[in-house]
């Protein structure tokens, strides 16, 4: 033999020496700061961390600035819109193309595409688009309808609905391969069984194959959700937060507040909600994949 | 349906279908309609890119160039301008491919010898471990950024590049390890006991025995990275100033906050040169991409 | 007379591969029918084919006298039970059992009887609320019977249903099937590669290979008159033993030995050339016996497989490999000395060239 046999412990310890950045990382960046930034954020910490205790002062102020309204207020419709119209167009496009369709490498290529990009990309090319001067208003006037009017990176009423525009097109993408994958998961002998029994393939889909993708759903919820709660890169690029603030999000309350207003204790407690919001998400769905059996993780 | 008259008297072979049945109506049809939401934005893109100002001006997005113009490119490339300086988009270039090149391999260096430790060897407490990194993944990085800040601060290497790579590194770990851990654990369990009953060690196991079966999630990995790392924003401009910006956050510079009169052309074409490393790897690796994607959010 | 379910010319090719070529094929009310074959031979693609569920490049399908070539899987008459159960997950076995009908718009009193009879005949009363994941496997394979038993149809097709058992519960529903048969004496077509079920369940087996039908008989025709020689090494475990001569005026010439065919009912008189003559180990004698037979050789044993019914034992005659079934009690080991011998009226001589019977 080249080696001896490893003994027990030897074993063990190279293990854990290789797996030390992963510890120190788990540890140090992912609990500790996020412990840090918790506790600090009952600080009264300006420019600089101040360990000088207010209690809930910061989360008294942030929930009595508008501008953390208004932002808590577009992620709830930017949220829910996508979500819904992320799942509907999603699952649709991997329906259709499930159907044996020709040229699905075509047509995978050119919805998947934008998910590629930057977000900061996205973001400049459906400013272009929606630009009232060049872009879609201008053309359709051009058509004829003179009083066309597309503009909601305009309009601090539905701005974020441009904003919407822009982060559906990349995002679908994902959601719509996540589906695809899901759908070919099926055992193909449920569509023969179901094709006997005689039901229409719209049925089948609604009766019968979604409930099946429940756990591929529940996945794809659970990381679009985490996307989304982080959306910053777009709103700078496409809206730079305006019309005036009609565009924020808390992403981007929490980044000005830190490295710009130079009020760190307001970025801190506008994070702690961040995280608030995704852990409520998080946790019912971490302790449906793994609770009871503590399987492989 | 069909109009094969008198043999419907009498069925035999394949059932007679027109290649423009309602079915088929439907279904490509839907599909063009909403490709075209996908597709129209690229064209836009690109076709603005190649027309000069005054062509702009006067016509509309979606008609092609009348004169092509290159001229676009060349002062995206070189003399755009951000803030005072006007060097264009190219050291924003350079400074993207510094930070992504260490980034990737580093980051899947780590991550892979993580995998390979949790997929094959169980030790106390690193299931523990796992957990919190898969956290880290979903929480949003906003709540963990100052302590960072302070600590490269520290250690003297913020607004640097190196700082920023770490970064990367860090928080490329969630997703990358789990990765390699579902392949680690998919590959036969008897190739490595048979390695362990051969007297092989935790690192000769790893680069003689798994290394050589792993080409394609180190692909894969890597896809992942250089995309998600060259399209990153946030983290290059909390982790860096303006001279080490990434090509990102210059585009947002360059576009954004110019005075005066906005040279769309240019503006397109930064985008596109911007957008075109991961969209060139997108499009070259296909089915790998998709893969990657699929691997990293389902888990298992 | 007419068929219940009749094949015609039947073609099938995925592109430019023939899977099925010109196949007939003619099943008789109430038949069970199998079709019997390794993988690839296109029995799961006829039985597919016959439901509807795949497209026929050429030729016509008739179940009960109506041509069905261009209908609908559910206008067919047909019902299916699938190797995998394909049972609808997220509902009840009453819900499995019911969806079918429901969806066909069957009045509730004519749903209700019928799953109350189906789970009568498969006694899976006690079953019908729960879900599959809950199941049994033989569980699960009785409801995908009664989603079939629901639909109230003339002809049942089985995808290999039994291949997702273990060997007992295989035998079990082996047997419940024939009694489910018996009892209503429906058409059946069932799929296995699976020999013994084959044997035990037909009226008719149907052996295919590379998507022909190399015989269709009943089972004991196919076990003493295989018309092919794939069919005879196909039946029958372990393989029937072969040892390739020449046939002349009524003699069989080989590198073993020289004998006179007396007692075989050749096909064809007066015939000869070169054939592969066929015993089964079950007709060759070990031991005493062996001298009384008109063919006999003194052997080598070279293993021995005890099986406890049966002893299995490899027989080395010159450069010849036999296997030979003895007696379970027989005692026996490697390296002894065993005669054997067989009687030529067992044997089954096939052409060299085209692998017919002669």
């Amino acid at each position: 033999m080249a080696s001896g046999r490893p003994n027990f412990l030897f074993r063990n310890k190279t293990a854990k020496i290789a797996a030390i950045p992963m510890i120190l990382t788990a540890l140090f960046v992912f609990v500790g700061g996020t412990a840090w930034t918790v506790t600090y954020s009952f600080t009264k910490s300006g420019l600089l961390p101040k360990l000088k205790w207010v209690g809930f002062a910061q989360y008294d102020r942030l929930w009595n600035t508008k501008k953390w309204l208004v932002a808590i207020e577009n992620l709830a419709i930017y949220g829910i819109c996508m979500l819904i119209l992320m799942f509907l167009i999603g699952f649709i496009l991997a329906a259709l193309i499930d159907q044996k369709v020709r040229f699905e490498n075509t047509f995978r290529t050119v919805i998947l595409y934008p998910y590629a990009m930057s977000f900061v990309v996205t973001g400049l090319v459906w400013q272009w688009i929606l630009n009232p001067e060049f872009g879609l208003e201008r053309i359709v006037r051009d058509l004829g309808w003179e009083s066309f009017e597309f503009n909601p990176l305009y309009n601090s009423e539905i701005a974020i609905f441009g904003v919407l525009i822009a982060g559906l097109w990349q995002g679908s993408g994902l959601v719509m391969v996540l589906m695809l994958a899901g759908l070919r998961g099926i055992d193909q002998e449920i569509w023969k069984a179901a094709r006997i029994d005689g039901i229409p393939t719209w049925k089948t889909y609604i009766l019968i194959i979604i409930p099946m993708m429940r756990p591929v759903f529940i996945t794809t919820l659970v990381i679009v959700t985490a996307g989304i709660v982080k959306v910053y890169d777009l709103i700078v690029a496409q809206t730079s937060g305006g019309p005036g603030i009609s565009t924020e999000v808390p992403a981007k309350y929490v980044y000005d507040a830190m490295f710009t207003a130079q009020n760190l204790g307001q970025g801190f407690a506008a994070s702690t909600m961040m995280l608030l919001t995704v852990v409520i998400v998080v946790i019912p769905w971490a302790i449906l994949e793994f609770g009871g059996t503590k399987k492989s993780v | 349906m069909s109009n094969i008259g008198n043999i419907t008297n009498n069925p035999r072979g394949p059932k007679p279908k027109r290649v423009l049945s309602r079915r088929n109506i439907f279904l490509y049809g839907t599909l063009l309609v909403i490709g075209l939401y996908y597709a129209v934005p690229l064209y836009v893109m690109v076709m603005t890119s190649l027309k000069g100002m005054p062509e702009i001006r006067m016509g509309n997005i979606f008609s092609p160039p009348m004169e092509i113009t290159f001229e676009p490119w060349v002062k995206a490339w070189a003399e755009a301008c951000t803030g005072l300086k006007c060097q264009g988009l190219s050291s924003g270039f350079w400074n993207s491919v510094i930070i992504t090149v260490p980034s990737v391999i580093i980051s899947i260096a780590i991550a892979s010898v993580n995998g390979y430790a949790l997929a094959n060897w169980r030790f106390r407490g690193a299931n523990i471990f796992f957990t919190i990194l898969i956290f880290g993944a979903f929480i949003p990085y906003q709540v963990m950024i100052y302590p960072i800040v302070i600590m490269l601060r520290e250690m003297g290497i913020y607004g640097t590049l190196t700082g920023l790579v770490i970064v990367h590194t860090i928080f490329g770990m969630p997703i990358l390890t789990l990765l390699f851990r579902n392949y680690f654990s998919s590959l036969p369990e008897e190739l490595f006991k048979a390695a362990r009953v051969d007297g092989a060690g935790f690192w000769s196991i790893l680069f003689r025995v798994m290394l050589p079966m792993s080409m394609p999630i180190f692909t894969v990995a890597a896809i992942l990275q250089i995309t998600g790392i060259w399209n990153d924003f946030l983290f290059g401009v909390v982790f860096t100033g303006p001279e080490a910006y990434p090509m990102t956050a210059q585009l947002n510079s360059i576009v954004n906050s110019t005075t005066g009169v906005r040279e769309y052309n240019v503006n397109m074409a930064a985008t596109i040169l911007t957008a075109l490393v991961p969209l060139s790897i997108y499009f070259i690796s296909g089915k790998l991409f998709v893969r990657g994607i699929a691997a990293g959010a389902v888990k298992g | 007379m007419s068929y219940s379910v009749e094949i015609k010319n039947l073609d099938l090719r995925f592109g430019n591969l023939k899977v099925l070529e010109n196949l007939n094929l003619g099943i008789n009310n109430g038949e069970f029918l199998v079709l019997l074959g390794s993988s690839g031979c296109g029995k799961s693609t006829l039985l597919n084919s016959i439901a509807g569920l795949l497209e026929i490049s050429d030729g016509q399908i008739f179940i009960n006298g109506q041509n069905v070539t261009w209908a609908e899987p559910s206008e067919r008459g047909i019902g299916m039970v699938f190797q995998s159960y394909a049972l609808y997950p997220q509902m009840t076995v009453e819900g499995n059992l019911s969806f079918g009908l429901k969806n066909a718009k069957l009045p509730r009193d004519e749903i209700k009887s019928r799953v109350a009879r189906a789970a009568e005949i498969l006694q899976i009363e006690p079953l019908l609320k729960r879900k599959p994941a809950e199941l049994s496997g033989g569980q699960r394979q009785r409801v995908a019977i009664g989603r079939a038993l629901v639909r109230d149809v003339e002809v049942f097709l089985f995808d290999e249903p039994l291949s997702n058992l273990d060997a007992k519960l295989r035998a079990d529903l082996r047997v419940e099937i024939k009694q489910l048969h018996q009892k209503l004496n429906n058409t059946m077509i069932y799929v296995t590669h699976d020999q013994t079920e084959a044997m035990t369940l037909a009226d008719r087996i149907a052996i295919m290979k590379d998507g022909y039908i190399m015989q269709l008989d009943s089972p004991n025709e196919i076990y003493n008159r295989p018309t092919h020689r794939y069919v005879a090494e196909f039946i029958g475990s372990p393989t029937m033993n072969f040892i390739t001569g020449t046939v002349d005026k009524g003699k069989f010439k080989s590198s073993l030995s020289s004998f006179s065919l007396k007692g075989y009912k050749t096909i064809k008189k007066d015939f000869s050339g070169k054939v592969g003559l066929g015993i089964r180990p079950e007709h060759i004698e070990g031991g005493a016996g062996a001298s009384k037979c008109s063919v006999s050789y003194e052997g080598t044993v070279e293993m021995v497989e005890p099986l406890g019914s049966d002893t299995l034992a490899r027989v080395k005659v010159k450069e010849h490999l036999f296997w030979v079934r003895l007696d379970g009690q027989f005692k026996l080991s490697a390296g002894d000395i065993l005669p054997i011998g067989f009687e030529p009226v067992n044997a089954h001589l096939f052409d060299a060239n085209t692998d017919l019977r002669v």
